[in-house]
């Protein structure tokens, strides 16, 4: 309700084609944390963010930004799509697409200054892309267009992330850079979210945990949410990769 | 009487190409002083010479439309510039060019170029009921007409899509086709109507730009204003929602809106268009100048700049061929020049050309031939325990297990390279500096890559060879750097051989001595 908590849902549902996707999801994120979405595919998690966003049609439900509506406060909500969304041969360079992250902060018809330069050249440093700000975005390796994407919204100067899935297909390298930035926004005070596929990391990466299903499992500290129940109920026993997490977070915490 | 004529008529013409001539020299000098401070020079040459084809369309144009009058007038008329006919024409091909690039440019990127296709189609049944509104080809009418027809289809297109499972294709597919049809029962009853031969509806079909007149041009100046505006003062907003529109979304930006406001000027490029290209293939002046610039340039602004160009001159030219050809359709003759332009492009792209690339691929063998008898020669010192210099043009025959004529060859293109020199008698090869640091360096690639294979990637010993030999070639510095901290800047390959270190190849002496 109040203005400082960066994201509150109230009985969030989505349907595509009136088949349910998520239902009655309620949420308050607290501000300055880093926080995990997790579970399994087909749960809704990409789902759950462009719902936020308003790119989705809700069924029912509100979204509460900073405590005004996603539309009133979109500027201080910056977005990493999945990587697989764009088409990676448009013809732009590194630059021009970390430039689009100022594009929401400039008024209809008007064109990036120096100042939106200057920025775009740090967000690119702090990636560590600034050398390939003229490369063509289909003449990097996968884990630098995810940089690139990281870069754009560094370039949004928000105040909370959402992030779809920034740890797919991207080396080692990459990821470190990425867990390092996400721990430099949070000192800074930012919220973020991070849609996350892979358990084994989850852990160690997130402050707080959301457990997705089509409905929300269970939201909180990581580790009072990461327990072998809880994991069961949103994996639903299906998965094997989950019986051996289990089995692991077992003989550690024995 | 009649002979004279046709001899005066010869001179004429003759005179007249001199002319076009000496003023495309002029054009071109301009080319090459304007394209030094072009960030994409090649790029720059081709819209340069694309538009030196226009002054000479305009003059031939104009020859072919003066057989018929006498010589005084055809003068006058040459030097005043003020047929009409010919006038519209060319200024209506070369606006529409504008608006056809700059939209099909939107169209390429954003893989709607089909969507052009069944938009153009379906806007036959509006021109029809356009012409019937009051039985005559007034151009507002039909502009009305025809947009509202268009627009319609690519709202049932967007419905089947968003209603029933058919994906976009299918939807396309089934608008082009059903609306295409009522048009064109739509203006066959026209033309069976009395005096309705004369609607000449026909030549919607596939274009006349002599039959453009005042009206159509007005019109399609407006046009291409608004749509250079729009382009001009959205740019951003177009850019991003193109790339990535979900993305644009989030940050405030209505996609929808612009993608709604791009298929306006769509529609409205389309059917202005119509009366010079024709329904059939307008799609086609849209698609084709945009899929040439596509694959000139990495930057969207050049590729509408470039679009644009290419469609200014290929819609010149099509109007000129119909005009020399004597009726003959311009829309086909405007898509034919359009793929030569294409066709270029394909070929002499600087980047993705496909010239571009023999020569790359070309020029990439010449240098592997050339570090491979390098790599030989070093292997032939190292044979001798680098005691000697020399290396016997007839030992190198033998190791590389060539004829010495050829082997004499390809040791004279490594001294062309400056890489090697030959001893007095030309019967043997010493290596430069440069030649010994890049002989090195290669040996030393081909040797790390197998310890790597064989170190970290647990490769058999026996495995590694033909995996290195290409590698070696490839290996940037960097990586070097890399796998030799990561293999404890190892002195020995998995064969037992010395790899060169840093040292052997940036320190001083050519020869590295005695192996331990």
């Amino acid at each position: 309700m109040d203005g400082e908590t960066p994201l509150e849902v109230h009985d969030l549902s989505v349907a595509y084609h009136k088949k349910p996707v998520l239902y009655g999801i309620d949420l308050a994120v607290p501000a300055g944390k880093l926080i995990g979405i997790v579970g399994p595919n087909g749960a809704g998690k990409s789902t759950f963010i462009k719902a936020v966003m308003g790119l989705l049609p809700l069924s029912s439900g509100w979204v509460k930004v900073y405590g005004k509506s996603y539309r009133e406060n979109c500027r201080r909500v910056g977005y990493v799509p999945q990587r697989e969304s764009v088409d990676w041969d448009f013809p732009v360079n590194v630059m021009d697409v970390v430039l689009m992250g100022r594009y929401g902060r400039l008024r209809l018809g008007q064109r990036p200054g120096a100042k939106d330069r200057e920025v775009a050249r740090e967000c690119l440093e702090k990636v560590h892309m600034l050398p390939y700000a003229k490369r063509q975005i289909g003449n990097l390796s996968g884990g630098q267009q995810q940089r690139v994407f990281l870069a754009r919204a560094l370039a949004q100067e928000s105040d909370l992330y959402l992030m779809d899935e920034p740890f797919v297909g991207v080396d080692a390298a990459t990821e470190s850079a990425i867990v390092t930035l996400l721990r430099e926004l949070k000192e800074r005070g930012k919220t973020v979210l991070v849609v996350h596929h892979d358990l084994s990391s989850a852990k160690e990466y997130f402050d707080m945990l959301m457990l997705l299903n089509m409905r929300l499992v269970a939201f909180g500290p990581t580790a009072e949410v990461f327990t072998p129940e809880k994991l069961q109920t949103t994996y639903g026993g299906r998965l094997t990769i989950l019986s051996e997490v289990v089995q692991t977070i077992g003989t550690v915490e024995k | 009487m009649s002979g004279l004529l046709r001899s005066g008529k010869r001179e004429f013409f003759d005179a007249s190409h001199a002319h076009p001539k000496s003023r495309t020299r002029g054009v071109n000098s301009t080319a090459a002083r304007t394209s030094a401070f072009a960030p994409v020079r090649i790029p720059t040459l081709l819209i340069f010479a694309a538009l030196v084809l226009l002054p000479q369309a305009l003059y031939a144009a104009r020859i072919s439309e003066l057989t018929d009058t006498s010589l005084t007038e055809r003068a006058v008329r040459f030097f005043t510039f003020q047929d009409p006919s010919l006038r519209f024409a060319l200024l209506g091909s070369v606006l529409l060019g504008i608006c056809c690039g700059l939209m099909g440019s939107f169209l390429v990127v954003r893989k709607l170029a089909l969507m052009s296709d069944a938009l153009s189609h379906a806007v036959l049944p509006g021109v029809a009921l356009g012409f019937l509104w009051n039985m005559s080809k007034d151009p507002v009418a039909i502009f009305i007409g025809a947009t509202i027809a268009g627009l319609l289809g690519a709202g049932l297109v967007q419905a089947i899509r968003s209603t029933t499972k058919h994906k976009e294709d299918a939807a396309l597919g089934f608008v082009l086709a059903s609306f295409f049809a009522v048009g064109a029962c739509l203006v066959t009853m026209i033309q069976n109507l009395p005096d309705g031969n004369k609607s000449g509806l026909d030549k919607f079909m596939f274009g006349q730009a002599a039959a453009l007149g005042r009206a159509d041009v007005i019109l399609l100046g407006i046009v291409a204003v608004v749509t250079v505006v729009i382009v001009l003062l959205f740019y951003k907003e177009f850019l991003v929602t193109s790339f990535d529109a979900a993305f644009a979304s989030s940050g405030g930006i209505p996609a929808q809106i612009f993608h709604y406001v791009l298929m306006v000027l769509l529609a409205f490029a389309i059917v202005s268009s119509l009366q010079a290209v024709g329904v059939v293939l307008v799609a086609a002046m849209l698609v084709i100048p945009a899929a040439a610039a596509y694959l000139l340039t990495d930057r969207f602004g050049w590729m509408l700049i470039l679009a644009a160009a290419f469609g200014v001159a290929t819609g010149a030219m099509g109007s000129f061929l119909s005009f020399v050809g004597r009726n003959l359709p311009t829309g086909p003759l405007m898509v034919l020049a359009a793929t030569a332009v294409f066709i270029a492009a394909l070929l002499f792209g600087p980047r993705h050309g496909v010239l571009a690339k023999w020569w790359r691929q070309r020029s990439q063998s010449a240098r592997i031939g050339r570090e491979n008898m390098l790599k030989a020669m070093y292997h032939l010192l190292e044979g001798e325990n680098f005691r000697g210099e020399t290396i016997p043009i007839r030992e190198l025959a033998e190791a590389r297990r060539e004829p010495i004529e050829d082997v004499t060859k390809s040791v004279a293109k490594l001294r062309a390279h400056g890489l090697v020199s030959f001893s007095s008698d030309h019967k043997a090869a010493v290596f430069t500096p440069d030649g010994w640091k890049r002989a090195c360096e290669i040996v030393r690639n081909h040797r790390l890559w197998e310890l790597y294979l064989t170190h970290a990637a647990n490769y058999a010993v026996d495995h590694v060879h033909e995996d290195a030999e290409k590698i070696e070639h490839i290996l940037g510095e960097d990586t070097v750097r890399q796998l030799e901290k990561r293999l404890n800047y190892a002195h020995q390959d998995p064969h037992g051989k010395l790899i060169p270190g840093h040292q052997d190849i940036y320190g001083k002496g050519p020869v590295r001595q005695g192996a331990r």
